[in-house]
């Protein structure tokens, strides 16, 4: 079927009153910046819907990028034809027939915004249900929950149908939430985390921890291809990776065993509420679940917090293990987490951490190293780069292996 | 040569030996390695299992490498039985499936399985009607081919995929290795089957090199048991030359499809509508919709199929006897005894399988020289 428009309905934001205009605006942005390659579509977001026009663009294509636009509640790829009764009954019984499946029911719902028109909506109803009867057999008429709903809406400048209503990602458009930092490892978790953070609407910059010679270059790339693949949620993400060898040789020299994560943790979280303030972000996002590692359970979170009054929002908090990676699997993160390569927070990890670490003794410990001579290190080391959705940093060869495939 | 034996095998592609030799050459590391020839080949698999992945419309997680059909149905299946023993014991498959599923159902069996074949009409095809009926509570696993490698009967997916819409828990297999290139691919990739399997040598890839379609989150058992590949369903170092032949051969299967499944329909109308006039030909795979565009099978009433198969390559034409597998074993096809064709009749079944090469003037060939053979044939009866 060769559509003409993707109509595009709003989620919640429809009940979000005064800042309504601002999401409708900040979603129109969104779906223009996501549908940026296709060069002849138009984005037109109007107070109840949002309209994409395809002229000729591919349109499975096109709803692939919606399915990625938060504050998208579903689409419905739709044909237009002109207000004629045996255009639209030809039409009609053609997507149906394509949509059939044996034993389907039906049902039509017709919408008038174009009172002029020569039927009403129940007459349309009528017309359109005994013309599909009679043309494709094996269908039958259900009212309540039908396989199939074919929608015609008669407007001012046409008739558009519509026998599908695909699912959106749900969520607010991100932007509209503000911004925050997420600290990134590479790992299963935070992926799924700054997922979330995107979906209610917040801007993210990634923070990433990078300890060369002990995590490889491999290690980094990965934490890179991650962010090109969130990317496709926001248009892009900045990348910010801070050098952090030197500060966990410090540690693992001065402080003892038991409580080197526990300060290796405080200040990596030092360093992102720095980096937070510089970038004028107001949160911090991170892939914490309660009670996983012994860096998350309630006394750990308690000794690491300390360290900033800058809010800490923990996604995933409350999730099992097992719902994580479901989400990391669908929003296909997972592949990549799996890789083997050693992150920053594997490698120093003591034999038998603290799952109780003290307040007071993580404090007393961090005493040991220079925490501001340190930090000022790590924080003018600091690299920021641009990652745009699919950008490619894992494989080099992309190109050369694409010749040989 | 007129090569007409294509579900047997097919000739490799020169550009996929191309790429399986440079593969061999130059990304010879082990995936599971660290370093950077390691890197190189784990990135060529994932690029490889990309593309066949975007070819085929699953997810790169969802696409799984074997070393063929035959390991891709035992697996389906006994990966399924093994993974999900707890909930039921029985298994549903179909009269007419490749030996592969049908000898690894028959082994389960005596495991203390419990296995339903179901019956085929006169065109090998299942009822939808049959399956629900067969369905039990203890059912795990429903097995079908998409098309049957003896007469190319495409087993009716649509209706059989409505019914295990309402099971949403049992797991679904199509056998798809003769379905694969054959304009079936929405029938075949719908919206509910759990196991697809393929054989890359059935389109132009090498030998010893398959995968299967496994979609996300359903379970199986690994039947290799080892280092851990293949997300840990299916250990031992990747056959990476063969995989990345594998990824093209489907690329070049794939290009302009459409219009290479409607030239070999045209063949295979033009031999069947040529055979089917002479008063001793039985044809079994007819001109209907549901019979896929490359397979034809018909009978000489008198000779014997692998009499046919000789005097055919006298004249360098290479058909074959019903399967391959069974070509050389003297048995009689399962497919048309299913189907209750008498064995008088099935023993003089022949097999032609077309490829995407095959022309007309080849179609044209085969019909003069089955003209003198059915002349002589007819003097020795």
């Amino acid at each position: 079927m060769e559509y003409s428009e993707i109509m595009v309905r709003y989620g919640e934001l429809s009940t979000k009153g005064k800042n309504k205009k601002d999401f409708i605006k900040q979603l129109g942005q969104n779906v223009r910046k996501a549908l940026s390659t296709f060069d002849d579509i138009e984005v037109k977001a109007q107070h109840d819907r949002l309209h994409v026009t395809l002229n000729g663009a591919d349109s499975d294509a096109v709803m692939n990028r919606l399915k990625g636009v938060f504050g998208i509640e579903n689409f419905s790829p739709s044909v237009k034809v002109e207000k004629d009764i045996d255009q639209i009954k030809e039409t009609a019984v053609a997507m149906v027939k394509e949509a059939f499946k044996p034993g389907m029911t039906f049902k039509i719902n017709t919408r008038r915004q174009d009172k002029e028109f020569q039927y009403d909506t129940y007459q349309m109803n009528e017309i359109l249900g005994s013309t599909i009867l009679e043309n494709v057999p094996g269908l039958t008429v259900q009212m309540k929950h039908p396989d199939l709903e074919l929608r015609v809406e008669v407007r001012m400048n046409g008739v558009f149908l519509s026998g599908e209503t695909i699912q959106g990602a749900g969520g607010l458009p991100v932007g509209t939430g503000g911004k925050a930092v997420m600290m990134l490892s590479g790992g299963i978790d935070s992926p799924v985390a700054s997922y979330y953070a995107l979906r209610r609407g917040v801007k993210i910059d990634m923070i990433h921890f990078y300890s060369p010679p002990y995590t490889s270059e491999q290690a980094l790339a990965k934490a890179k291809e991650l962010t090109a693949r969130l990317a496709g949620y926001s248009g892009g993400i900045q990348f910010i990776q801070v050098p952090f060898a030197k500060i966990q040789e410090t540690i693992k020299e001065k402080v003892p065993e038991g409580y080197l994560m526990t300060v290796q943790r405080r200040m990596m979280l030092r360093l992102t509420a720095a980096i937070a303030e510089m970038r004028h972000a107001k949160g911090i996002f991170n892939g914490e679940s309660l009670g996983q590692v012994a860096s998350q359970t309630l006394e750990s979170m308690a000794a690491i917090n300390d360290v900033t009054s800058m809010p800490i929002l923990r996604p995933l908090l409350s999730m099992d293990k097992t719902e994580i990676i479901k989400v990391a699997e669908d929003i296909d993160t997972y592949d990549l987490s799996i890789l083997p390569y050693e992150d920053c927070c594997t490698i120093f990890t003591p034999p038998a951490p603290k799952t109780h670490p003290s307040l007071e003794k993580s404090r007393k410990y961090e005493g040991y190293i220079d925490v501001d001579g340190l930090m000022k290190e790590a924080l003018d080391g600091i690299v920021i780069s641009d990652i745009r959705p699919g950008d490619n940093y894992l494989n080099q060869n992309e190109d050369v292996f694409a010749e040989l495939l | 040569m007129i090569y007409f034996d294509n579900s047997a095998t097919t000739k490799a592609a020169p550009e996929v030996v191309d790429t399986y030799a440079k593969v061999s050459a130059n990304y010879w590391g082990n995936p599971s390695s660290l370093h950077k020839f390691g890197e190189q080949a784990f990135n060529l698999l994932e690029q490889s299992r990309q593309q066949i992945a975007d070819l085929v419309g699953a997810k790169l997680s969802e696409i799984l490498f074997t070393s063929g059909g035959t390991e891709g149905d035992n697996w389906a299946i006994k990966g399924t039985a093994m993974a999900k023993r707890e909930f039921g014991n029985h298994l549903i498959t179909t009269e007419v499936e490749h030996p592969a599923v049908h000898n690894s159902m028959e082994q389960l069996k005596r495991e203390g399985f419990d296995v339903t074949y179901l019956p085929v009409d006169e065109h090998g095809r299942v009822s939808a009607d049959d399956l629900r009926a067969a369905i039990k509570p203890s059912t795990i696993l429903v097995s079908t081919m998409a098309v049957n490698n003896e007469i190319g009967a495409v087993q009716p997916l649509d209706e059989i995929a409505a019914v295990m819409r309402d099971f949403p828990r049992i797991h679904w297999h199509i056998d798809a290795v003769q379905g694969i290139g054959k304009g079936l691919a929405d029938k075949i990739f719908n919206d509910r089957v759990d196991f697809v399997t393929f054989s890359g040598h059935k389109f132009h890839a090498p030998r010893g090199i398959g995968f299967m379609y496994k979609r996300q989150g359903r379970k199986i058992a690994p039947l290799m048991a080892g280092g851990g590949q293949e997300r840990n369903l299916r250990s031992g170092t990747e056959n990476l030359p063969a995989i990345a032949a594998m990824a093209k051969a489907l690329r070049l299967l794939l290009t302009d499809e459409a219009a290479k499944v409607q030239r070999q329909r045209e063949i295979r109308l033009a031999i069947l509508h040529h055979v089917e006039t002479f008063p001793n030909v039985t044809i079994f795979s007819k001109d209907l919709p549901y019979f896929a565009p490359h397979i034809l099978c018909f009978a000489i009433a008198g000779v014997r199929g692998e009499t046919i198969v000789h005097a055919f390559e006298e004249h360098d034409i290479f058909i074959s006897t019903t399967s391959a597998c069974s070509s050389k074993k003297h048995v009689e096809s399962s497919t048309l005894q299913a189907m209750k064709v008498d064995d008088g009749i099935a023993t003089s079944a022949v097999r032609i399988s077309l490829d995407e090469h095959n022309t007309m003037a080849e179609a044209e060939k085969f019909n003069q020289v089955f003209d003198e053979l059915y002349t002589q044939f007819a003097k020795l009866n």
